[in-house]
């Protein structure tokens, strides 16, 4: 909403800066955007002087002019007809932003350099006239800025109006808000009702078949109009608020609109068959031409006005073509009408079509204003088209706005805001906003709710009105009392914030992608048609097709953001991201399932290249036992302690690589998959690196987890340890080994751990060689060798016979 | 010739004044202490002495043995000191051998930092869906079907009734139908809007907060949310309440904090206000709390919410919104 400060000036007097009022208004919830003085742009036009026409080499109709503007003199070109030495006209110089928005740059007009610009009244919006240059006073001095040369200066708010506050859609609803604030009156127009009679019945009527849609239409009938351009003052006045004029009857609509709020419109009356006024809803389907030209097809809820026979406008929203004012109209029907916010509002979305008045009736325009906006644009109608109104004025007001009144406890009030307002200033804040103060008891009053505050309906609107004319800035900073018992923090949000930090103590870099992904993200993971993930939550309104469903994986994600990366030259990537991915309910129109799962990344080098290492070392990939590990150290600190990696048959593989994916349990719980990524998967997110990825699902961490660490003793007796190195198939997994050491059951054996493994000479194909650690402790005595050597020969014994393994020759 | 003790210390006490390297004070501790040493074969002199005269001579030749031993230790000290000062040493401007260094995303700092500010107030975490009912992202908040409000904030579909929740207001009635007063909670978490652009991203993050019980006042809101963005921004940050519009609050009121770049003179990040927005709020609208089924003549509150992106790019001096979900390396290293 733009407010020129000419233009408010005509309502209230005001004697502040403008800055002043626009920081008031910003802080009683009229946010002003920013101050513009709307002539400024003229700062580099200059008063120019012609000395000199030249006849231009190439171009009959230009001429090029020899300007001065004080300081120098300039070469322009131009083609306006009353150019003449002597000639005193507006020079815009490069770096002009003009009205019409175009910043003016110097060029060459046909081959000729032209360093500025001379310019028309209308060029610069300062006049209609756009047939030549503007002629300045000849006592001007050359060189001066326009503005200032011609005293002009005319700040413009701008001001971000919030839904609630239709009112303000008006210049003197502003200067409403900004008498309040400067304790000024407000000066209203004159409203006169056109001459008593009711000849206008002889002409037309109005009939409102749907009053659910349309509570109130009024009409007034103006005749003898002369169509024609609208009088300076009323050209300038929408020119102050960035609007071109049109035409005297139209601007006197627009100019009424932009003054109350009331949106109006003009038909042009001859057009309207049967000279009358239906107001309806449409037939489904009914084509109708708006006044942009475009074709629409209706619905049978939008709600049209209608002359005898066939729709002429789209009721709030936009005028039909079929009924425009044209250059030869003499006679209009003004229309001032009052009409449901829900249904412009759907009419509005379902045209895809906004306007200044859809914009106001969605909102909500005074039920109150609309005979008085009606007779203001009339008689300004008749005054500025040399017309005539025809007395009286028809109003259809099948349903009427009941008066609100709003029981106000003012210790409520106070208790509410936390202040401790009299009763005298609560009924001054309000009555300078125009709400009606009775007293209605001790401490209380009975409010009347000025018919244009469509916005205020409870009590605590009035508190907000009390507030916000006190000022928030006045109301004192309190405490609540919060008891001391405090509260168990939820123990998901405890385990993400401890996961977010072990991964990036691990190393990895936390990332966070958008929670949409393409459709074929399922086919890119190569996931199973019966797979649950296939299960997406599809986004009706999506902005691309890369944000198309939400995600049901973070891999891809990950994927993606390691592709990034890798274009921008970041190679070497250990990234996590921890997050909900959504499964889409098999029942319609319940929510998804929102699990959360930490996934993490590992592409490029093992470590970063440093010189303490071996050439090989250097340039060693990461791979998969190095993302393990990291999983191991994670589980470990989370306490599960011997989590199980079993290898995932091919078949199940989907976006990891067959024979290179581990599907992690703790116990019989599945908690996610370890792998390399699928080399098709890889490839469809451009990775030409091996990438090892792993996920968890927290809900089953969780559960995997202990509830708490209970601390066990530290051993008092000395270990020892033995080592035995096997010969075994290749297609063992070494974890059993350990499974079976374990299987034993042996008090004495600590720990078993697996510290080597080669394949290759001396060993034989299709063989291995694994070497396993075995830690021996008692918890009673220190052990011996006699004690340890016939237990640690009996296991190597039962390792061998169970897995037909051989030791090293 | 029967050695003299004192002959045998004066010697030693000189040799080990004059060594200057480990390697000849291991060969005085030889000379010495050895089992050839000279202290040792007084020692097994001794048992050829009369008997009346060999306590005298042990003891003797015991104190000896004692000092010689703590005089070639402090020797052997000075000998260290003195190579210590010597020793070329290592090239300790060579880089360190990497240890792996992770981090966390900027928006989970400074999601973690307004919670944990929040926390010490006495807020408890609660969270809900992202992909929501109409019902709780706009109808339970006041914002009906078809009412200009929902303009505020553009909406992704999933189907007719449920949406990406475009705020963590949903929250606030969610929390609201399972406790009774007092409710103290803040909601973290992704929302979603169809908007993309410079200063848009179709996703982004809030923190909610939503305080309810008896006898809560605006006074109590501006005291909670000044406490904030103290501790947020700095203690001697300026603030202002002003007033505004939510359809789930009455009265409303946008925050604004003195501009952290130019410190209220204006400049490019506050569009030459002075001002930055950072928080909305207001006491929450009694339709809001009649929707839930709270007693409106009994319970007041208050709620607010805020851009976690916004304050990330205030608190890093972010430029550029886009940077958060491309998650290029170089920029998730410098947090």
């Amino acid at each position: 909403m733009k407010v020129s400060w000419s233009w408010l000036s005509q309502y209230v007097d005001l004697d502040m800066p403008p800055a002043d009022l626009a920081e008031a208004l910003t802080m009683a919830g009229l946010e002003v955007d920013r101050v513009v003085d709307r002539f400024a742009f003229l700062e580099s036009v200059r008063v120019g002087r012609i000395q000199a026409l030249e006849a231009h080499p190439r171009a009959d109709t230009l001429k090029l002019c020899r300007v001065d503007i004080g300081e120098r003199v300039l070469t322009v070109v131009c083609g306006a007809p009353n150019a003449v030495p002597g000639m005193l006209a507006p020079c815009a110089l490069p770096g002009t932003e003009m009205p019409d928005g175009k910043i003016l740059k110097a060029g060459l007009i046909r081959g000729v350099a032209s360093e500025a610009m001379l310019c028309s009244a209308l060029e610069l919006g300062l006049g209609p006239d756009g047939s030549g240059l503007m002629a300045l006073d000849p006592g001007l001095t050359p060189g001066a800025a326009l503005n200032r040369a011609l005293n002009l200066g005319d700040p413009v708010l701008e001001i971000e109006l919030t839904p609630n506050r239709p009112d303000c859609l008006s210049i003197i609803g502003v200067a409403r808000e900004a008498a309040a604030i400067a304790g000024r009156p407000l000066i209203l127009p004159g409203t006169d009702p056109p001459a008593a009679g009711q000849a206008i019945g002889d002409h037309t009527a109005v009939q409102i078949l749907a009053p659910d849609h349309c509570p109130r239409y009024a009409a007034s009938l103006i005749f003898d109009v002369a169509v024609g351009p609208s009088p300076a003052w009323l050209q300038e006045r929408l020119r102050s608020v960035g609007l071109k004029p049109i035409n005297n009857v139209v601007d006197v609509t627009n100019f009424v609109m932009l003054e109350m709020g009331q949106p109006l419109h003009a038909f042009d009356f001859d057009r309207l068959e049967q000279g009358r006024i239906v107001v309806r809803t449409a037939a489904e389907g009914e084509p109708f031409v708006t006044l942009d030209g475009k074709e629409r097809r209706l619905t049978a809820d939008t709600l049209m006005i209608c002359d005898g026979r066939r729709p002429v406008a789209v009721g709030g929203v936009m005028g039909g073509l079929n009924s425009e004012i044209e250059g030869t109209t003499t006679r209009v029907l003004l229309e001032s009408a009052c009409f449901d916010p829900v249904s412009i509002r759907k009419t509005a979305k379902r045209l895809g079509l906004t306007t200044e008045a859809s914009h106001r009736f969605e909102r909500g325009v005074d039920p109150h204003g609309t005979v008085r906006a009606l007779h203001r644009a009339a008689a300004l109608m008749a005054e500025v088209s040399g017309g005539r109104v025809i007395p009286g004025h028809l109003d259809a007001h099948p349903r009427p706005a009941p008066p609100r009144r709003i029981e106000l406890d003012l210790g409520a009030v106070n208790r509410r805001l936390g202040t401790d307002l009299g009763p005298d200033r609560i009924r001054h804040f309000l009555e300078s906003l125009q709400f009606a103060v009775t007293p209605a008891g001790v401490e209380r009053f009975s409010v009347g709710v000025p018919s244009f505050r469509v916005d205020v309906s409870r009590p605590e609107d009035l508190g907000e009105e009390i507030a916000r004319r006190y000022g928030y800035q006045h109301i004192a900073t309190t405490y609540p009392l919060i008891p001391a018992s405090g509260y168990c923090p939820a123990a998901a949000v405890v385990q993400r914030r401890h996961l977010k930090r072990l991964m990036a103590g691990l190393g990895f870099n936390e990332a966070i992608t958008y929670s949409f992904v393409r459709a074929d993200s399922a086919t890119r993971l190569r996931l199973g048609a019966d797979d649950a993930r296939r299960r997406q939550v599809a986004i009706l309104n999506p902005l691309s097709e890369e944000q198309a469903v939400m995600r049901t994986s973070l891999i891809p994600g990950l994927l993606e953001t390691a592709g990034r990366n890798i274009a921008l030259n970041n190679r070497d990537l250990k990234l996590f991201e921890l997050g909900s991915i959504y499964i889409a309910s098999t029942e319609a129109g319940r929510l998804p399932d929102e699990p959360v799962q930490l996934a993490a990344l590992w592409t490029g080098l093992r470590r970063p290249d440093h010189w303490g290492q071996s050439r090989d070392a250097r340039q060693a990939a990461c791979d998969f036992y190095d993302l393990k590990g990291v999983l191991e150290a994670l589980l470990r600190r989370l306490g599960i302690e011997e989590p199980a990696f079993s290898a995932l048959a091919a078949p199940a593989c989907r976006y990891t690589r067959p024979g290179c994916t581990a599907a992690v349990c703790a116990g019989q719980r599945r908690l996610g998959l370890i792998g390399q990524v699928h080399p098709e998967t890889a490839g469809a997110y451009d990775l030409k690196q091996p990438v090892f990825i792993f996920e968890l699902d927290l809900d089953s961490l969780s559960a995997a987890m202990p509830a708490a660490v209970t601390s066990r003793p530290i051993p008092r007796f000395p270990a020892i340890e033995r080592d035995a190195t096997l010969i075994l198939a290749r297609s063992l997994e070494s974890a059993r080994l350990v499974e079976a050491v374990r299987g034993l059951d042996d008090p004495l054996v600590e720990q078993i751990r697996i510290f080597d493994h080669y394949e290759g000479h001396p060993v034989p194909a299709g063989k291995k060689s694994v070497s396993l650690r075995i830690t021996y402790r008692s918890g009673e005595t220190t052990l011996a060798d006699e004690h340890i050597n016939p237990l640690h020969q009996r296991i190597t014994g039962h390792l061998l016979k169970t897995f037909d393994a051989d030791l090293p020759a | 010739m029967e050695p003299n003790l004192e002959q045998i210390r004066t010697e030693a006490f000189a040799s080990l004044e004059a060594v200057s390297d480990a390697e000849a004070l291991q060969a005085l501790n030889v000379r010495y202490l050895g089992r050839k040493g000279v202290l040792t074969q007084f020692l097994r002199h001794i048992s050829r002495l009369p008997a009346d005269q060999r306590p005298e001579a042990g003891q003797a030749a015991n104190r000896l043995k004692r000092d010689l031993e703590a005089a070639l230790a402090a020797a052997a000290e000075r000998i260290e000191a003195l190579q210590a000062q010597q020793d070329p040493g290592i090239d300790v401007s060579m880089p360190g051998r990497p240890a792996p260094t992770g981090g966390l995303h900027p928006i989970t700092l400074v999601t973690e930092e307004i919670c944990q500010i929040l926390g010490r107030m006495g807020f408890d975490i609660a969270e809900g869906p992202e992909v929501e009912t109409d019902y709780y992202n706009f109808e339970a908040l006041n914002i009906p079907r078809d009412h200009p409000a929902r303009d505020m904030q553009d909406t992704f579909y999933v189907s007719d009734d449920i949406v990406l929740r475009t705020h963590t207001s949903p929250s606030q009635p969610r929390v609201m139908e399972k406790r009774r007063p007092p409710v103290r909670i803040i909601a973290p978490g992704k929302v979603y809007r169809c908007d993309s652009d410079l200063t848009h991203t179709p996703m982004f993050h809030q923190v909610e907060g939503l305080l309810v019980d008896e006898r809560v006042s605006f006074g109590d809101l501006k005291g909670v949310l000044t406490g904030f963005v103290h501790q947020m921004f700095g203690p001697d940050t300026g603030l202002r309440f002003r007033p505004s519009f939510f359809p789930f609050t009455e009265p409303s009121a946008e925050v604004d904090i003195r501009c952290v770049i130019c410190r209220g003179k204006g400049c490019r990040v506050c569009s030459q206000t002075g001002w930055l927005e950072v928080l909305g709020s207001g006491m929450v609208h009694p339709a809001v709390f009649e929707n839930v089924g709270y007693d409106t003549s009994r319970y007041t509150g208050f709620a607010f919410g805020m851009g976690v992106e916004r304050i990330a790019m205030l608190k890093y001096g972010i430029d550029d919104l886009r940077k958060f979900f491309e998650n290029d390396l170089r920029f998730l290293r410098q947090f």
